[in-house]
């Protein structure tokens, strides 16, 4: 029997009431569908979950607390590693809600870029998610097509940035850099593809499939009332036919001017969630077709003119004194934003993800909390899943899309 | 009684393969080998790309397992984090011999970025790693060099497990 102690943390000390015939299984941290490290206790009465316990903090890094040790632009790549799926709307969430602390505004062809990357990194986060959806529920090739448009996506994201992961592709005030040649081709070229092979591949494996259906039809009923209470958002909300999504809601960048749809499910279940996401893998490359013309008329302009908080562009600072010292500054000491508090939320592709600042006017947070979606979609678990088979919840689990960066942090 | 004479010099050769114990035994265990699913963080996900299409690692021989007692690597994709270490200390003991560990991205190697007080500064803390791999998340071919390297690692061993010196290292 293993002693509790400092150093060997004792986890097996969960406590049930456990009534006469129940049986207690762990499920996970390690678990091939678990998406990450979660860790279930389940409470089993025959085949039918009675207690579900969703365990997290197995991926806890202490990014919140990083936060508050570093310069604002140093933190900024960190927050690649929340939802590692879709890097980029963490960087734009952080990078969006410094920006309204600072008071700035990125110029017109950073935004455009900006939201076609985020739109890019929702369609890789979606494509993630039904390869793994499927993968989960049994279906292998449609895990294989998946990925290989998500590869396509990827290198969208090398070509610009040069990382496939990680992509640090937005900065506070704007983004690094401008499009390289041919970019634009690609991604239309992309979009037609995602397009083609939603209706054509996917949906022909998976929509009308019937072990599909049966697998996720009437499987994580949701009412409406409890996706509120639950605080869900995203297409967890959208599932149980609410129509709320924060690019409408409260439009940043360029959502209001681009015109696009928020699909919604009545149905409630599993099936209904993936339909959406498949829906929104279409109005993304929507989005991302009126971008790239939006481009067209913008200015060369990539980063904010705010010489007390960001660097001038590097011609100004290998030729102007003035520059080159606020540059030193900038980046010896980092920049000061004014005191205050500041919560941006944006609509990532799992929900709403925003980012909450108290700024004591220092170059560090005074505090920064991250509101991710996955972690009320965690919390809701032990409600989805009381009640279910026990081979239904690695369909729930999968449908949640939970990501386990962001709800530890 | 008729003479069964074959000229084996001449004909297509003997049939028959010289070989030592060793290499044989390498030549098994280094092109079947299976690894442990154990995504941590984000370079699970790099992990998942190199199991899928356009990288597909079952050409390799590497198909992914679920069950640490079918398992030969041990891929640890991701930060370590505390609370999660003495699962990955009991499931490297759950793998049978012989078994390796690549250590797969800077938080598996040292921590990398999160050196805070939730994280494990390296999983070598925890169990033996044969292979760091570095990166941050590194890509997919980063990935497949490292199985490469270690299949050249294996075949360098003895078959014998209790001569190689990890192996009397971990007795220790």
């Amino acid at each position: 029997m293993q002693q509790p102690n400092k150093l060997t943390p004792f986890f097996e000390n969960l406590n049930f009431e456990r009534e006469d015939n129940t049986m207690v299984i762990n499920f996970g941290p390690q678990h091939p569908s678990a998406h990450g490290q979660l860790r279930l206790v389940l409470e089993l009465e025959g085949e039918q979950v009675v207690k579900a316990y969703p365990d997290i903090g197995y991926l806890h890094r202490g990014i919140e607390k990083m936060a508050e040790n570093m310069t604002y632009n140093e933190f900024l790549p960190t927050t690649d590693r929340l939802d590692y799926i879709a890097s980029t709307s963490n960087n734009y969430a952080y990078a969006l809600a410094v920006e309204k602390l600072l008071g700035i505004e990125a110029p017109r062809r950073a935004q455009v870029i900006r939201t076609m990357l985020l739109e890019l990194n929702r369609i890789i986060s979606h494509l993630f998610f039904v390869a793994t959806h499927a993968l989960d529920v049994g279906a292998m090739s449609v895990f294989l097509y998946a990925f290989r448009e998500r590869e396509f996506a990827m290198d969208l994201m090398e070509d610009y940035c040069g990382a496939r992961l990680t992509h640090s592709a937005v900065r506070i005030g704007g983004v690094p850099l401008d499009l390289p040649t041919d970019w634009l081709t690609n991604v239309l070229t992309f979009c037609d593809k995602v397009d083609y092979e939603v209706e054509h591949t996917y949906g022909a494996l998976l929509n009308e499939n019937r072990i599909w259906k049966m697998r996720l039809e009437d499987v994580g009923v949701i009412s409406a009332e409890d996706a509120l209470s639950w605080g869900c958002s995203g297409p967890m909300i959208r599932g149980s036919g609410i129509k709320y999504d924060i690019r409408k809601e409260e439009p940043y960048e360029l959502y209001s001017e681009l015109d696009f749809d928020i699909p919604i499910s009545e149905r409630c279940d599993s099936y209904g969630r993936f339909m959406i996401y498949m829906e929104e893998m279409v109005q993304s490359t929507k989005i991302i077709r009126q971008l790239t013309r939006m481009y067209k008329d913008t200015e060369p302009q990539l980063m904010a003119h705010a010489p007390q908080y960001i660097s001038a562009p590097k011609e100004e600072i290998m030729t102007q004194n003035y520059a080159l010292m606020q540059h030193f500054v900038l980046v010896t000491q980092g920049m000061r934003p004014p005191k205050g508090e500041v919560y941006v939320p944006t609509e990532s592709p799992k929900g709403e993800l925003g980012f909450y600042i108290k700024s004591e006017g220092e170059p560090y947070a005074y505090r920064l909390k991250c509101r991710a979606p996955s972690f009320f979609h965690t919390g809701l678990l032990q409600e989805l899943l009381v009640g279910t088979y026990l081979a239904d919840v690695v369909t729930i689990i999968g449908t949640t899309n939970i990501v386990f960066g962001e709800v530890d942090r | 009684m008729a003479q069964h004479q074959v000229n084996y010099a001449s004909a297509a050769g003997l049939p028959i393969a010289l070989t030592s114990v060793d290499k044989l035994v390498n030549w098994g265990r280094s092109n079947s080998l299976w690894p442990l699913t154990y995504g941590l963080a984000c370079c699970a996900i790099e992990m998942m790309a190199s199991g899928a299409s356009r990288y597909d690692f079952d050409r390799m021989g590497t198909i992914f397992r679920a069950s640490p007692r079918q398992a030969d690597v041990m891929i640890l994709a991701g930060t370590l984090s505390k609370k999660h270490s003495e699962f990955a200390r009991r499931l490297y003991d759950q793998m049978t011999e012989p078994k390796w560990v690549i250590s797969m991205g800077s938080c598996a190697n040292t921590g990398g970025m999160f050196n805070t007080y939730a994280t494990v500064q390296g999983v070598d803390r925890i169990i033996p790693v044969d292979i760091y791999l570095p990166g941050c998340a590194p890509r997919p071919e980063t990935l497949q060099y490292a199985m490469m390297m270690l299949q050249k690692k294996i075949r360098r061993e003895s078959a014998n497990m209790n001569n190689n010196t990890k192996q009397n290292l971990r007795l220790v």
